[in-house]
């Protein structure tokens, strides 16, 4: 049963052929059996998890239960639990037992989602290997020695290996585009503002958005059903009417304006990688869609716009970090500024550190205008560019990233090379726009590769649309790594 | 542009995060080589380009002046380092 989507477990939930309880079980014993080669999750607590089974049966006993009741759900460590520890795999936070839920761990609850545990993740959401975490490095389970992409690999590595049907987790420069499409897996990040922050730990404030990870389109948008909504807790969660993000899953593509950016298919990309989604897109044809050839020419731009602005933004969040209300506190210190700095520099890893050292310089006096702002002038150019591009098409399709997963190691030395393979998502996040990544095919390697699908503001039901029709047409979504 | 020892050191004490002197060379060099991808932008034209700060044209809500959440002072210092009659405590700042 550990094989099922949500959507099946939903309707076996549903026609009593199975209770949480027993599913819950079953998904623990796969993870107490095959995590320790993954390190994907990073806390279990099987009696929390059973009482939350065991109260979603009830709910469905009594009649009072929506349908989503009794799934299982992995939480990327990012979201605030209320009496779990919400590390954001930190050393910083490894203390830190959250006393609250975040909006998205509300949503989840109010639905009957049944947490199994919390998933690994590059610290503050900043990597793209998952090496960065305080916990050690994830595993690609279709590769032990491939990394299962960042930040959110931990989420994408569960959901590869049926470790859970479903989780959590946030993309600021495509953290769950770039692990989805790693791992094999579907997972889509939302427009800015659709998804509430609240109780998501903060890394760059005005990127960060949460999104499901999920074996297909369709169970993306039943979770997305679940996750988005207007929270006045987060000052820019969009006031909107709530969405059903499954309307248009059964829509034919005839018609559909398929956009291809000719600067994502230009030097650096990886010859299969290339063919991978050639292929799909000729899929997408061959149901009625029409390509045209559109342009993004700041895209190479997106890169070091991003590299300040994410910095500046994580430099002022993580200010939080002092060593008084919460987390780590060094253990000597003979003053004040003495105890912030200790603790800070015990606390933080290496790339958290380098983040917010650059933060530091590029909004310090006199260097503001030089860089943050200069960055986001880009940023607007950046946004203009699929503006003008969405005069074209309905939605823009592309790789996720120049290559497959590359080795554990291979990449952690140099982080400015780890930082260019970040070049086709980073420009989403710079102009807010919703983007997908679906399993496609595999490099000649064997490991998985992604779609991406770019849509407009809002467009989230058509990206859907499109991924669920392509998944309707193809089995790569529903391969599974051997384990 | 390549930042110092010097440079470094400051950026660590602006950030709060210590940084002795067998580290600073490494972080130097990385911080270096960043800022080498960075100053892509500077070539740039953006004169006129109006920055953006955020992906929606919103302006911030305004909610009325009262009282929403009740007091969790224990459940929240539950979690701090050190605490005492219900105040954080930090070492001596005023002598």
């Amino acid at each position: 049963m550990t094989k099922a989507t949500l959507k099946q477990l939903s309707q076996q939930l549903a026609a009593g052929a199975v209770s949480g309880v027993e599913l819950a079980t079953q998904y623990l014993d796969r993870i107490e059996a095959l995590n320790p080669q993954l390190n994907a999750v990073i806390t279990v607590d099987r009696a929390k998890t059973l009482a939350e089974a065991a109260a979603a049966d009830s709910a469905r006993a009594a009649g009072t239960a929506g349908p989503l009741a009794g799934v299982p759900i992995l939480h990327k460590d990012i979201f605030c639990q209320q009496g779990w520890k919400t590390s954001c795999g930190s050393r910083m936070l490894d203390n830190f037992i959250s006393p609250y839920d975040a909006h998205v761990v509300e949503q989840c609850r109010a639905a009957g989602l049944v947490t199994l545990g919390r998933a690994n993740m590059d610290e503050f959401a900043m990597g793209s290997s998952n090496e960065n975490s305080f916990y050690g490095p994830v595993k690609n389970p279709w590769d032990l020695n491939a990394i299962p992409g960042g930040s959110s690999g931990g989420s994408a590595a569960a959901v590869a290996a049926r470790l859970a049907p479903v989780a959590t987790a946030t993309d600021t420069g495509g953290s769950i585009r770039q692990p989805a499409s790693h791992c094999g897996v579907t997972g889509i990040k939302p427009t800015y503002g659709v998804v509430s922050r609240y109780g998501m730990v903060a890394f760059a404030s005005s990127l960060d958005q949460g999104g499901p990870i999920a074996q297909t389109a369709e169970d993306c948008a039943l979770m997305l059903n679940v996750m988005a909504g207007f929270d006045e807790r987060d000052s820019t969660s969009l006031e909107r009417d709530k969405e059903d993000y499954t309307r248009q899953l059964d829509r034919p593509l005839n018609g559909l304006r398929v956009g291809l950016p000719r600067e994502y298919f230009a030097a650096g990309l990886d010859a299969d990688v290339a063919r991978i989604v050639d292929e799909a897109v000729s899929e997408l044809k061959k149901q009625g869609a029409q390509v045209v050839e559109v342009s993004l020419p700041n895209t190479e731009l997106s890169i070091p716009a991003y590299y300040v602005i994410a910095p500046a933004e994580a430099s002022t969040n993580l200010s939080r970090y002092d060593g008084v209300r919460y987390g780590h506190r060094a253990a000597e210190y003979k003053d004040l500024v003495d105890m912030y700095e200790k603790t800070r520099a015990e606390g933080f890893g290496d790339e958290v550190k380098r983040r917010i050292l650059v933060g530091s310089y590029v909004l310090s006096h006199g260097y503001y205008d030089a860089y943050y702002l200069k960055a986001q002038k880009i940023r607007r150019l950046i946004a203009n560019d699929f503006t003008a591009a969405f005069e074209q098409c309905d939605v823009i399709l592309g790789p996720v990233a120049p290559t497959a997963a590359f080795n554990l190691g291979q990449l952690s030395s140099d982080p400015v090379q780890m930082y260019l393979s970040d070049i086709y998502t980073l420009s989403v996040n710079l102009a807010g726009l919703p983007g997908m990544s679906v399993p496609a095919g595999f490099d000649r390697n064997g490991r998985p590769v992604g779609l991406q699908i770019i849509g407009n503001y809002f467009s989230e039901a058509t990206m859907l649309n499109v991924a669920h029709q392509f998944q309707l047409a193809t089995d790569w979504h529903s391969r599974a790594p051997a384990l | 542009m390549s930042l110092t020892h010097q440079d470094v050191a400051r950026i660590a004490k602006l950030a709060r995060i210590s940084v002795n002197d067998e580290e600073i060379a490494a972080v130097g060099e990385k911080l270096n080589n960043i800022f080498g991808l960075i100053e892509k932008m500077q070539a740039v034209n953006t004169d006129g380009i109006e920055p953006m700060a955020h992906p929606q044209d919103v302006s911030l809500r305004l909610r009325e002046d009262v009282v929403t959440q009740t007091n969790q002072r224990e459940a929240f210092q539950a979690v701090a380092p050190q605490v005492e009659k219900g105040l954080f405590l930090v070492p001596k700042v005023i002598e």
